[in-house]
């Protein structure tokens, strides 16, 4: 038999870390997509490793990065495909709210945003399984990356991919969430697309950007996502500088969506029948 | 079967122009999202006047031009690469018993403009690599003939991928490497990539046909790994190649295909 928790605050982690486990499991029933995907991100990986490859033997160390320093950036990035959801989507959440289970949601005892949350950290571990670790593997077998030797780079590697992971989901759950306020969410999705992918660091690494883009792309949320967590990985930032950034975007969105969170309570109409 | 395909797509013209605001939104949305991978070639050419030997009206060319392929191929019959979905709900049955082929049905479900983002994108692009180019007519005469092609190449794929859905039904994304990575990869001149990868999509999928041998032409060049010189016209022969291997695959994938009864 369980035990049951003597403390509140205990049954509430206790809650959430099941929820996460659930996460996990729910994923991990589409085991054959996610190793579908898992390839399709290794294809786009070498396509992606041979076009960088040609830009650094035309300009060799440039934006800082010598050719297997961009090599293993372009394998990390599509390896952040999955567990990041650069695509967008990932939350239930925009189709709960165009059938209306959402008002099930809300009545819960428990916080939307953390039950939210709880459940696509479950979802970005298992990606990270099938989706992170294969690409990379070929990659490294294929060019040969950058594999670290000091565990402090390791230690906050883990560090900046968690957080990358959370200041993800703050901004899918805003971009879930505004389908209470716009019928057609496609709209809102693909503009989210759109930001995600170019200010992350998928389509080039941010430090190629010229002038005043490259200083803009540096600060916005994106590039928590993709460019930080993968020069902690080749040690080219200030660990505590880059953990700092990452963790402030995440405190940010995260309030944020509280905050969104209340206005949607109020403005949910549930329709009848 | 060309008809009803025009019937069809009529059809379902009509019934997202009941909607015209989602639809010119994601006409915009499909434009901005490939306007993306011309921001990339701009932010390359930002650091280096040449890549892999080529510059940059050179790349916008190869770039247009297999866009177009692309877009239109994908406007046109795309959808098949969605054949794992109707399995999984049923509606794949529903078009087996009408009286229309399956494939027509499949390529036009939902057919919609929005899709026109891309094309138009892509048309722009190649415009803008034109004029800087400056080609005799000796030359142009071949881009209309390579995007052609190239729009059957990049259907026969498609139809493959859509085939291959029949035996991997749960994993769609499979596909994907070889439709949507085929239009990544004839983006840039294949001289950026491995010989081997130059070899294997030459020889066995057949996509340095859409643009790279007779843009090699076009813009007349020589052929970094040293091809011979009439493979630049080979581009319908491939077309037609790769067709009947598609036809062959999509047929065999019908005869064997079970419902899954839900």
């Amino acid at each position: 038999m369980r035990k049951s928790p003597q403390h509140p605050q205990e049954a509430v982690f206790l809650l959430y870390a099941r929820i996460a486990g659930y996460g996990f499991r729910r994923h991990s029933a589409y085991r054959a997509a996610a190793l579908a995907g898992a390839f399709t991100n290794t294809v786009f990986g070498v396509l992606r490793a041979y076009i960088l490859i040609a830009l650094w033997e035309a300009r060799p160390g440039l934006g800082g990065y010598d050719i297997t320093d961009a090599v293993t950036f372009c394998f990390l990035s599509q390896a952040f495909i999955g567990p990041m959801q650069v695509f967008g989507g990932g939350l239930e959440l925009s189709g709960r709210v165009r059938t209306g289970n959402i008002a099930v949601d809300l009545l819960r005892p428990a916080s939307l945003q953390l039950w939210s949350l709880a459940d696509d950290l479950g979802r970005a571990a298992y990606l990270f399984l099938l989706r992170s670790l294969p690409p990379t593997a070929i990659g490294a077998a294929l060019f040969g990356i950058i594999v670290p030797a000091d565990p402090m780079t390791w230690i906050s590697f883990t560090a900046g991919f968690a957080l990358g992971v959370i200041v993800s989901f703050g901004w899918r759950y805003l971009v879930a969430l505004s389908a209470c306020w716009v019928v057609d969410d496609r709209g809102t999705q693909s503009l989210s697309l759109v930001m995600t992918f170019f200010f992350s660091g998928m389509v080039l690494p941010l430090h190629l950007f010229p002038g005043w883009l490259g200083a803009l792309a540096e600060v916005l949320p994106w590039s928590a996502m993709v460019q930080v967590p993968a020069d902690l990985y080749l040690g080219k930032r200030d660990v505590l500088d880059a953990l700092g950034f990452q963790a402030a975007w995440a405190a940010a969105l995260l309030a944020l969506g509280a905050l969104v969170t209340l206005a949607a309570r109020r403005k949910v109409v549930i329709q009848g029948g | 079967m060309i008809r009803t395909y025009l019937l069809l797509a009529w059809t379902w013209l009509r019934a997202s122009a009941q909607y015209p605001g989602p639809m010119i939104t994601m006409a915009i949305g499909s434009f901005t999202v490939n306007a993306l991978d011309v921001a990339a070639i701009w932010v390359i050419f930002e650091h280096t006047r040449s890549l892999a030997g080529f510059g940059l009206a050179e790349v916008m060319f190869l770039y247009g031009t297999a866009g177009l392929s692309f877009a239109l191929s994908d406007m046109l019959f795309g959808n098949v690469d969605r054949l794992s979905q109707h399995i999984k709900a049923g509606t794949f049955d529903t078009m087996l018993i009408r009286p229309v082929s399956a494939f027509v049905q499949m390529a036009v479900d939902r057919f919609g403009v929005h899709r026109l983002g891309r094309a138009a994108q892509a048309t722009v692009v190649l415009a803008i690599a034109l004029s800087r180019l400056d080609l005799p007519w000796s030359r142009v005469w071949m881009i209309p003939l390579m995007v052609l092609c190239g729009i059957v190449i990049f259907t026969a794929i498609f139809t493959l991928g859509g085939a291959l859905q029949f035996l991997l039904t749960d994993a769609p994304e499979v596909a994907n490497a070889f439709t949507y990575g085929g239009g990544t990869l004839t983006q840039y001149p294949l001289s950026v990539y491995g010989d081997e990868l130059v070899r294997g999509v030459t020889f066995v999928v057949p996509l340095a046909f859409v643009n790279w041998q007779p843009g090699l032409f076009v813009l007349d060049r020589p052929d970094p790994i040293g091809l011979p010189y009439w493979f630049r016209f080979a581009g319908p022969l491939a077309a037609l190649g790769l067709t009947a291997v598609a036809v062959l695959a999509w047929r065999a994938g019908i005869r064997r295909y079970r419902s899954t009864g839900s």
